[in-house]
């Protein structure tokens, strides 16, 4: 049986904005990826440690509330202290471009904004996660 | 004036009007002609370069390439559509709509601290705006105060931060509670921030009698779309039936709800789901209230409505439409209302925050303005127009600016609002009036048959309605069935536009003003008074009282949550796509 890409989609912090997450977790799902939802407000902690036991190939987090500069870096540096630092992590919903370099250098592999297509990020994940 | 109504119901079930003047001959040779023009239609479409695919609404919804009287031949005029201000109010609750009184021009707003947002209402009412509608930031909207380690990084970033009264006076500082009135979206917490509200009112020297104003307070739809819930469904639906009588006996100028479809249709509703849900969760608020031994006519008269004003024009003003008359059904026949008040569904919309695209966000300004005239045409009591920077932060000055401008041209400027329910009569109006009841009336019984909406959300029946609905939408997105202009067509690259920054200085101010109100009130008295609200709700007592006396000796708004979550628990839902 073919190995299939395990992600996990995760709602960091208070935002409940849901339909991006859930939407993509559909999309991924036809695509032959096994998806894994982390329901709405969720810590950093609890990201990473699904992350973990879940055993995924990709984070994809979703963030409406603008405060991913605050939530990104912590959850990168506990991925980082539980040795687990190898999951890539991709990030969503709205995030201003002049904050996009930060993300970016703190270890974000990529992020969709507005208006992306789901065939758009399920293509790049097929072709940048290797599992 | 209710007996008046009531001889027009009996008058008009006796003689019929047909709304289409037109008699079965006639009918059966328009449909003649209409089935030869077909042809011709078919034929010239069949050549022409740019022929659509389907004439699907927004929603979905597939409609006809024209509309017929044969298309309206079982509407009957004075049963169906009648007389603005006369059941079953299809054009206008009112006789005179905006020629009484506009709508009120109500732009939802708040961010940073509570001087930030007051300034920012200051500025709005000096140009017109006519209420105010208050945006809390995210921790206030899950009851929990600005120095919780789960309120790091979001302190005043989507709304004004409210933590005890002291942020609540100077929110309203110089703004008379006795000439505005004002909305709060706020739902779990609703009772506390509405208690803040009544203090500072008081403090000002206007009794809770007289002030005006709207609490969102409609956890149904929390369940089903927008998500800021924190306690399980049946204590908060008690909390909400605590504010409908309070409300009644206290505050009879105060709108104690507003039930939602906005959120609904923003996680990817239907227009018909949107509807059909709304006035459902509107039933059910009913029940649960008449369950508690409240008198219909005594709270009907004082549930409010909030809907979605979308891309689909005529589909928007159609929906409108067929939920006045709906509720008017309701309350009339379901539920016995004798009041006409009971019977008038008062509605706020906001145009669609969802519709608003990140590319060439210029254009969001011509999508507010369809939308906008949509809600207008279709009758709404209280508009908010987005603003054309909203898919990347707060508005700004100048965008909130022509977002009411937008308003102001279309009061002023369009004549819309020279005659009243202009659109009545249109035979694609009246026909998809018609379709969008029907098609709510059938949504409604499948929830009964489930056993109430409480019981449809416990299923994850609307939830799942919603869900499967927006992953179609962005499925007809993704394969340019549905064409989003400047986003999958007519792309280009845009400059980037000045948008509003939130600093981190809101978080030190706020956290510091905290401290402050924390070390100044009397902490014996907070004690106690959260002590008397968690005796009163084990008690299963009305918690208006309580949480009007606990907030009056600034406890905080996390501290009077976390003691009703002692009570009543909280609440995680299922993680479901």
């Amino acid at each position: 049986m073919e190995k299939k890409i395990r992600v996990l989609i995760a709602k960091p912090g208070l935002d409940g904005h849901d339909r991006g997450a859930k939407v993509i977790c559909r999309a991924l799902r036809d695509a032959g990826m096994e998806v894994i939802y982390t329901g709405l407000r969720r810590t950093p902690e609890e990201i990473v440690n699904a992350a973990i036991q879940e055993d995924v190939d990709v984070i994809g987090l979703s963030i409406l509330s603008g405060a991913h500069n605050i939530l990104f870096p912590r959850i990168i540096d506990l991925l980082k202290e539980k040795g687990a630092a190898d999951i890539p992590v991709i990030a969503g919903g709205i995030i201003p471009d002049k904050d996009i370099p930060f993300l970016k250098q703190i270890g974000i592999k990529e992020i969709f904004l507005p208006g992306s297509s789901t065939t758009d990020i399920v293509h790049w994940i097929k072709e940048n996660i290797s599992i | 004036m209710a007996d008046k109504n009531k001889d027009k119901c009996k008058d008009k079930k006796d003689k019929a009007t047909p709304f289409t003047h037109a008699n079965p001959t006639d009918l059966a040779l328009i449909n003649q002609e209409y089935q030869k023009w077909k042809k011709l239609y078919e034929d010239a479409l069949a050549q022409a370069p740019e022929k659509d695919k389907d004439l699907t609404t927004t929603s979905g919804r597939k409609v006809k390439e024209l509309y017929t009287p044969s298309d309206v031949q079982k509407i009957d005029y004075l049963r169906d559509i009648g007389f603005p201000g006369e059941y079953p109010y299809t054009r206008g609750i009112h006789p005179t709509m905006y020629h009484g009184r506009y709508w009120t021009m109500r732009q939802f707003s708040g961010f940073g601290t509570a001087e930030d947002t007051n300034q920012r209402y200051k500025y709005l009412l000096a140009n017109g705006q006519t209420g105010l509608s208050v945006a809390f930031h995210l921790p206030t909207l899950m009851g929990i105060d600005s120095d919780h380690p789960f309120a790091e990084g979001e302190i005043g970033k989507c709304g004004v931060a409210i933590d005890t009264l002291a942020d609540m006076e100077i929110l309203f500082d110089g703004i008379p509670l006795d000439k505005v009135s004002t909305s709060m979206t706020i739902n779990p917490p609703a009772a506390v921030l509405w208690a803040m509200y009544i203090a500072v009112a008081e403090k000002q020297g206007v009794p809770k009698s007289i002030i005006s104003g709207t609490i969102q307070n409609d956890i149904l739809k929390e369940y089903i779309a927008q998500k800021t819930f924190i306690f399980p469904p049946r204590p908060s639906m008690k909390l909400i039936v605590d504010t409908f009588e309070y409300g009644a006996q206290e505050v009879p100028r105060w709108n104690t709800i507003s039930i939602s479809g906005y959120h609904i249709r923003e996680a990817g509703a239907t227009a018909a789901q949107e509807l059909a849900f709304t006035l459902r969760d509107g039933i059910e608020y009913v029940e649960w209230a008449l369950e508690r031994g409240l008198k219909i006519d005594d709270f009907a008269p004082r549930l409010s409505f909030f809907f979605n004003a979308h891309n689909d024009f005529f589909e928007e003003i159609a929906k409108f439409r067929a939920a006045r008359r709906i509720w008017a059904k309701v309350m009339k026949d379901r539920f016995g209302a004798k009041s006409p008040r009971s019977w008038w569904l008062r509605f706020h919309t906001q145009t669609s925050g969802v519709s608003l695209m990140a590319q060439q966000p210029y254009n969001n300004v011509i999508r507010v303005t369809i939308q906008a005239l949509a809600a207008v045409m279709g009758g709404t009591q209280s508009l908010h127009t987005n603003s054309l920077d909203e898919t990347y932060a707060l508005p700004s000055e100048q965008a909130v600016t022509i977002a009411l401008r937008t308003q102001q041209i279309i009061a002023h400027e369009s004549g819309v609002i020279n005659t009243i329910d202009p659109l009545g009569g249109s035979y694609y109006v009246e026909a998809l009036t018609e379709a969008m009841e029907k098609e709510a009336w059938e949504y409604i019984r499948r929830i009964d048959d489930m056993g109430g909406m409480v019981k449809a959300i416990e299923l994850g029946f609307p939830q799942r309605e919603i869900m499967d609905s927006a992953y179609a939408y962005q499925q007809a997105i993704d394969k340019k069935e549905k064409i989003i202009v400047g986003v999958n067509a007519y792309q280009m690259e845009h400059e980037p536009i000045p948008i509003l920054q939130i600093d981190e200085t809101v978080t030190q101010k706020q956290l510091a003003r905290l401290r402050q109100v924390k070390k100044m009130r009397n902490s014996g008295e907070v004690k106690r008074r959260l002590s008397d609200l968690k005796k009163a709700a084990e008690d299963d007592q009305n918690l208006m009282p309580y949480i009007l006396a606990c907030v009056k000796e600034y406890a905080t708004l996390g501290e009077i949550i976390d003691t009703l979550k002692e009570v009543f628990g909280e609440y995680r839902e299922p993680a479901n796509f």
